[in-house]
């Protein structure tokens, strides 16, 4: 299926969708402590990296069942259509594990919980990963 | 039941990404496309989940600990340094090109797409390169 150029402006599902992840982030720091960054809890998963990566293995293994759990309720796949350039999805993919390990922190880490804990160092992280996405966007799909 | 805990608490994540529409790379970069297929929604995914948990860690640090460990890990840096801004900058880029961050790549992993199984991996083989470049310093500090 081709890349949807055009997708609907969803503002009520996507605020209970935050709500739900905002939900998901105060558990972790309510039971573990910790701050719910998906990049910190995928290298933080592997056993010779941490001595309590059970959890954090466990909660990948959600993230996986999750749309497995809504395909067996609904019936349906969720929506979804993936650029399909492989070599640009490598390059892609190279950049956002680096980037995020680098910058100590992805969309969540810095995103979501960063800003929550009102941190200056997250906000310039968000304000400069949002800047160059939104370059990055402008270019490849209004330049090149 | 950390293992159970730490399951459910991913599942609710990742129910929230989905629900949020935020599964579909499509919608991702149509929201990084300001000036064509503009898309607001993530503006709205962000400010709901800041905001909630805003609101929820202060009502969980009041407790002086967490419910299965012994303290609140919590990130105590201040300062902006290189590493901080050339690693967003780098994530931004990719983020913008391949339309996943960490969290709907693993979301989308189920759906075993081409693009996902070329992002993925390379996504973890660039948190190793970095793990190991940061050690590596840390060895030579």
């Amino acid at each position: 299926m081709p890349l949807e150029t055009v997708t609907p402006f969803t503002p009520l599902a996507s605020t209970l969708g935050g709500v739900l992840i905002g939900l998901s982030a105060v558990l972790v720091m309510a039971l573990f402590g910790r701050i719910a960054g998906i990049s910190g809890i995928t290298t933080g998963a592997i056993p010779a990296r941490s001595d309590d990566w059970g959890w954090r293995l466990a909660f990948v293994l959600g993230l996986i069942a999750a749309p497995l759990l809504v395909g067996l309720v609904t019936g349906e796949t969720i929506r979804q259509t993936v650029p399909d350039n492989l070599a640009a999805m490598v390059l892609a993919g190279l950049l956002v594990g680096f980037g995020t390990v680098l910058g100590s922190g992805c969309t969540s880490g810095h995103g979501v919980c960063g800003l929550a804990r009102l941190s200056a160092r997250s906000l310039v992280a968000v304000l400069t990963f949002m800047a160059f996405a939104f370059a990055t966007v402008f270019l490849l799909r209004h330049v090149v | 039941m950390r293992l159970v805990l730490g399951f459910a608490s991913g599942l609710l994540f990742g129910l929230g990404l989905i629900l949020a529409g935020m599964s579909n790379p499509a919608k991702v970069l149509n929201f990084l496309d300001i000036v064509g297929a503009f898309d607001p929604s993530l503006a709205f995914v962000m400010g709901g989940a800041a905001l909630t948990t805003f609101i929820g860690y202060r009502l969980v640090w009041r407790r002086g600990q967490p419910l299965l460990m012994s303290d609140f890990q919590i990130p105590t840096r201040k300062d902006i340094d290189r590493d901080l801004l050339t690693g967003a900058a780098l994530f931004g880029i990719g983020w913008g090109i391949g339309g996943f961050c960490p969290g709907p790549a693993w979301t989308a992993l189920p759906l075993a797409t081409p693009g996902i199984l070329a992002f993925l991996p390379s996504m973890l083989a660039g948190m190793a390169l970095a793990l190991f470049v940061k050690g590596r310093r840390l060895r030579m500090a």
